[in-house]
């Protein structure tokens, strides 16, 4: 009989992860959707931090426009604008896939690209419109 | 008795026949109800961030304050929260697979998600409300 203190376990077959594939298209945004939504959670912080700020009074939200306005905060700000768009791109390329829809190999490759291009051209959009807002560059 | 007892048995034995544990659909669903919501709330959001840009705190408060501004943005981070707390669940589940880590993993999403569901809450209806 097997040692008792041993488990009698057969080893299960498992599935080929990621090192074995080539990396495609689909599979580098499958992986950029989980990251930006992780992103998105963290960056939810700021949003607390700017609606809490904005309660306290005067003095507290100055201190949270310093951050925002700095080259850190930009590049943040930015990074934060390009992960919700992609995000919420993607998102709608899993609800199509959700309804079965989109899985010929040209349709998902053009699906993804659609994302990806999607998402930058319309951070651009939005910050060409924020600066706008803002009364151009300066 | 040998045989009742869950030692002498198999991972696969001790699970075989149970099923699913008949909650992982509502998360699935929760998730793509919540993100067809935040499609539109998020585009509200972008909005109403970029129209804050550049200005003074009197008129910050004013406008997070107003009444379709706060709904909307009550309605945003109500949901985002929700549709949050899913993600990094799963990711987390996906990940982190001994007990300790990932139980701990688990209530720090949990309790993450609450407080800054709360924090924002909180604050949009005291800028709707005053005081």
């Amino acid at each position: 009989m097997a040692d008792s203190s041993t488990p009698r376990m057969k080893p299960r077959p498992l599935s080929p992860h990621l090192q074995i594939y080539r990396m495609t298209l689909t599979m580098a945004m499958s992986i950029v959707h989980r990251i930006t939504g992780a992103g998105l959670y963290f960056g939810m912080a700021l949003v607390a931090w700017m609606l809490i700020a904005a309660a306290s009074g005067p003095n507290a939200y100055a201190t949270f426009e310093t951050f925002i306005s700095s080259i850190i905060g930009r590049v943040i700000l930015f990074g934060y604008t390009w992960a919700l768009i992609h995000h919420g791109l993607g998102g709608v390329r899993h609800l199509v896939w959700d309804m079965g829809r989109g899985f010929e190999p040209t349709e998902r490759e053009m699906l993804t690209l659609a994302t990806l291009i999607g998402s930058i051209g319309l951070t651009i959009v939005v910050w060409v419109v924020g600066y706008f807002a803002l009364g151009g560059l300066r | 008795m040998s045989l009742r007892n869950p030692q002498f048995r198999s991972a696969a034995r001790r699970v075989r026949g149970l099923g699913a544990a008949h909650t992982g659909t509502g998360h699935f669903i929760g998730s793509r109800v919540t993100s067809v919501a935040l499609l539109f709330l998020s585009i509200a959001f972008v909005a109403v961030v970029v129209g804050l840009l550049g200005r003074n705190h009197a008129a910050v408060v004013q406008i997070l304050g107003s009444p379709l501004v706060a709904v909307l943005m009550l309605l945003f981070v109500g949901t985002t929260a929700y549709h949050m707390w899913i993600g990094m669940q799963e990711i987390i589940i996906d990940y982190v697979h001994d007990d300790g880590p990932k139980f701990a993993a688990l209530v720090a999403n949990s309790f993450f998600c609450v407080v800054i569901g709360v924090a924002c809450v909180f604050a949009i209806l005291k800028l709707s409300f005053g005081v």
